[in-house]
């Protein structure tokens, strides 16, 4: 084992230094070290075989090579943004990629300050006025709403109400948040891609501890009925949690204009791309609020000479310290890619992010009709404004048409038996003339 | 050599925030929207590339990184990185979108199917899935998946035992799943207290959390009785996997007993902690208990192919997608890289580095034999004050204060990476600070970029966004 040709690369020990440290410590070898009864020691065979980094990166790439080429028209709660290269140096920088959480403030000044950069921009965007620097993606977000609505409301209701259109796989993570809160998840319908308010004012009650609505929604419809919401949520003492995500924010109404409480989503649509649905989870609330927030805050405060500086702050929700009786039990979170989140909108700056979220109103509208003039084809399915992407209906069945553009080099949702779903940003839309004319052909 | 932080002068007082700088307000009256489902304007920083590379170059010179120094952090395994699994996770054909079609995403289900597989031959596991997004996220999954295996067998068992030592997220993890938790004193020598374990465990025993190695770095030796006891009570072993490091090639979870386990991949796999996460926390199970994973897993047909499935009696999901691909990735490739040799040896340098370094220190370091960690005491001073002292002789300090079963603790984990050199400097820094005056600590640090923060007013005065600090 002092071969370390044969041991980790990266414990770096020579004979020599191996051989003083045992001497100094009295024993012959390691092994000596390790105090495990022998009926479960382990001989140490996995059967893996190590390979030399080259080899390793060549064995990679050679795997990652079985994917498809293909260009991408996903959405659905996961989008790709052109991410400036400004990100990935700087945040590549290995005193933020391989510190620590901030529990020593002294020496993590940076990325405190870059966290409640962060926060701030999020208060801006949102209108409320604590964010926490993060949670793992949109749907955690969603599950810690429902268990921080919980303990707000804890007298007076166990149910939550969630659009009817959502995602399944998020549905699923709320509904193994809410389970040990004793919380019940029902749906609510839906109005062509919208809340619909009737059908919603019906559902709730006063057992109901938070309402649920999305904008952009899942479909790519901007919701056009969130003060109505809002007002529903406030006449039942329900708390109103929006889900939506940055770039949306920098266009349409700001959430505390239209009275949600709580503001969920997935803030990687900044500064990730797509990363197999890696996220950054969003979560951000009233001051009211603040001593029930999940996770990690960070606030401002003073050092010994009167400097400002920052530091993690109200630790005491914290599972570290308040343990079983924690606002959540999370601990590591997404925090560097919180990092990335705030230089990609400090690189946009305020023109370019409202650029970017007029493009998204505009790439989708001019993109939906260009679909619409292929024959076979009606689109957006949904009469709304939409957002990054649209519903389509097609005249033949979705599954073949999604397999005809995936032969033809593209990807596309299937959501129906008949509709197809395209989200298109300034990463896809070199290829739109491409995805309509393989449409002409699949849609046939 | 010590590491010395950068501090700005005096007069900038600290590095500006990005509003201070320069702030624009945007009108966002003409835009392709109706009015009324817009807001008024948006304002934000509006800087050059040039103006932010420097913002954020000075901020990243306020940090401390593994490349920046010795880290010893106990119970985090704060060990070096490797460059190329940055690399892997940059390759194009890694961004993929989660919805697409499986057939269109072979390789990133074949590198998913891989690790699953050597996650399960490290953890002694029959099945494995990676969804769950962190440590924390994994214990989750874990106690969901024992907790639904339990009411498949229609048993109703409500507790979960955890011992005072545990990590806070198992406390947390077991509550958010709704269960009662049921607090497990130590024994003497720092392990698991039989007769208090006894008296812990029966019919409403759903699970057992551990940690083996323990938080003081103690192998629990009766780990077999211990099993023995939780399974005669019909309750699960969950292996909380924080302190698998210590023990890759060594021992194995389920060789131990264990029913369920989590792996913290940015502590045993090396990939990087990225300031508080990205993380991920695979869990892995026995075979009885695979039908209740998390959806979907990955398999691979007769003809080679990966393909998603949904167990039997899925828990359903506990993350929107399929967890932190990327950092998924990165463990993937370190894995690789180490192999069988490599790993064992991560463990043995490991135990070999904490061992030197608690035999060096003057601090008493009571219980041993440690593993990958040890907890020293602090004695008559302030474990705080000791760890903020520490920063002025350029090391970071270890963790304190925790397992509270130690006065003033020190939870010290070197890891395998640290040399000899920085093992002695490390020594010579403890050594240092054990011989100062209360005055002296408490006025630490001097050398950081900013002073001894008072935590406590920050607390009190909550400011938590740049809009907070004009009011």
């Amino acid at each position: 084992m002092s071969d370390n040709r044969r041991g980790s690369p990266y414990a770096p020990h020579t004979a020599e230094d191996r051989g003083a440290m045992l001497d100094a410590l009295g024993v012959d070898s390691e092994a000596a070290l390790f105090d495990i009864p022998e009926p479960v020691a382990f001989d140490g065979e996995f059967g893996i075989e190590a390979r030399s980094e080259q080899r390793v990166t060549e064995e990679v790439g050679r795997l990652l090579g079985r994917n498809d080429d293909l260009v991408e028209f996903l959405g659905r709660g996961h989008y790709d943004h052109y991410v400036p290269s400004l990100v990935d140096h700087l945040a590549d920088r290995q005193e933020f990629l391989t510190s620590y959480t901030q529990y020593q403030p002294e020496i993590a000044q940076g990325f405190l300050q870059a966290l409640f950069e962060y926060q701030s921009m999020l208060v801006e965007l949102t209108g409320l006025d604590v964010a926490n620097c993060s949670v793992y993606d949109a749907a955690t977000a969603l599950g810690e709403a429902a268990t921080l609505a919980a303990r707000v409301r804890a007298t007076s209701g166990s149910r939550v109400l969630v659009p009817e259109l959502m995602r399944a796989e998020k549905r699923s993570v709320l509904e193994n948040y809410t389970e040990g809160a004793e919380l019940t998840v029902d749906t609510y319908p839906m109005d062509d891609g919208n809340v619909d308010t009737a059908a919603l004012a019906d559902a709730m009650a006063d057992d109901a501890v938070m309402v649920y609505a999305e904008t952009p929604t899942v479909r790519g419809t901007i919701e056009e009925h969130l003060d109505a919401v809002g007002d529903l949520a406030d006449d039942h003492d329900a708390l109103f949690c929006l889900g939506t995500d940055p770039v949306a924010l920098a266009l349409l109404e700001r959430p505390a204009d239209v009275g949600a409480d709580v503001v969920v989503g997935d803030a990687a649509t900044l500064g990730v791309g797509s990363a197999y649905g890696m996220g950054l989870g969003l979560f951000v609330t009233r001051e009211e609020f603040l001593r029930q927030v999940p996770g990690r805050l960070v606030g401002a405060g003073e050092d010994a000479t009167g400097r400002r500086a920052y530091t993690l702050t109200l630790q005491t929700r914290e599972q570290h310290i308040r343990k079983e009786r924690a606002t959540s039990n999370i601990c590591t979170n997404q925090a560097w890619v919180a990092l990335r989140t705030a230089m990609h909108v400090a690189s946009l700056g305020p023109d370019g992010l409202v650029d970017l979220a007029e493009n998204a109103v505009v790439r989708a509208r001019e993109t939906a009709d260009r679909f619409n003039d292929v024959p076979g084809v009606q689109a957006p399915a949904h009469d709304r404004h939409h957002f990054r992407e649209f519903v389509a209906h097609v005249d033949q069945p979705a599954e073949a048409v999604v397999a005809d553009l995936a032969a033809e080099g593209y990807a596309v949702h299937a959501v129906g038996e008949h509709y197809i779903q395209i989200c298109v940003t300034e990463t896809n839309e070199h290829a739109v003339d491409g995805l309509v004319a393989a449409m002409e052909v699949a849609a046939k | 050599m010590n590491y010395d932080q950068a501090r700005w002068s005096e007069a900038d007082r600290y590095e500006p925030l990005l509003s201070e700088k320069d702030t624009t307000t945007v009108d966002v009256e003409d835009s392709p929207l109706p009015d009324d489902l817009t807001r008024d304007s948006l304002s934000l920083p509006a800087l050059s590339e040039p103006e932010l590379a420097r913002h954020y170059t000075r901020l990243s010179q306020m940090n401390y990184g593994v490349e920046s120094g010795p880290f010893p952090l106990g119970s985090c395994t704060m060990k070096y990185n490797p460059k190329f699994t940055e690399d892997l996770a940059a390759l194009p054909a890694a961004g993929v979108h989660p919805d697409r079609d499986e057939r269109t995403v072979q390789g990133v289900l074949g590198v998913m199917h891989g690790l699953q597989d050597y996650l399960a031959r490290i953890g002694g596991m029959d099945a494995v899935t990676l969804q769950p997004p962190a440590g924390a996220a994994g214990e989750f999954a874990g106690v969901l998946v024992a907790k639904a295996y339990h009411e498949h067998n229609g048993e109703d068992r409500s507790e979960v035992v955890i011992p005072d030592s545990a990590h806070g997220t198992n406390f947390a993890s077991a509550a958010m799943a709704g269960f009662d938790v049921v607090e497990l004193p130590s024994a003497e020598d720092g392990r698991v207290n039989l007769d208090a374990l006894e008296a812990a465990v029966g019919g409403d025993t759903a699970a057992l959390m551990l940690t083996n190695p323990n938080t003081l770095g103690l192998f629990e030796r009766d780990i077999e009785t211990i099993a023995e006891m939780v399974h005669d009570a019909g309750g699960l072993l969950y292996y909380d996997g924080a302190n698998l490091n210590a023990l890759l090639g060594q021992a194995r979870p389920g060789d131990m007993g264990f029913d369920v386990m989590h792996y913290n991949v940015h502590k045993t796999f090396a990939t990087p902690h990225g300031g508080g996460g990205p993380g991920a926390g695979p869990v892995g199970v026995v075979s009885d208990l695979a039908p209740f994973l998390p959806a979907p897993r990955v398999r691979q047909t007769d003809e080679g192919h990966f393909e998603r499935f949904d167990p039997e009696h899925t828990i359903g999901k506990v993350h929107g997608f399929s967890g932190n691909w990327p950092v998924l990735l990165k463990a993937y490739g370190y894995i690789a890289r180490l192999g069988d040799e490599g790993l064992a040896d991560a463990a043995a340098t490991a135990v070999l580095n904490a061992n030197y370094l608690a035999e060096q220190i003057e601090y008493d370091v009571p219980f041993g034999p440690f593993h990958h960690e040890f907890v020293a005491s602090a004695g008559e001073q302030d474990a705080a004050d000791v760890a903020k002292r520490m920063l002025d002789y350029g090391v970071h300090p270890p963790t304190t204060k925790w397992p509270e079963i130690v006065d003033e603790a020190l939870m010290t984990e070197p890891t395998e990476v640290e040399t000899k050199r920085s093992l002695d400097q490390l020594a010579e820094a403890f050594d240092a600070v054990a011989g100062e005056d209360d005055e002296t600590l408490e006025s630490a640090p001097s050398s950081t970029a900013a002073r001894r923060i008072d935590q406590v007013a920050a607390a009190r005065t909550p400011r938590l966004s740049w809009q907070a600090l004009d009011e």
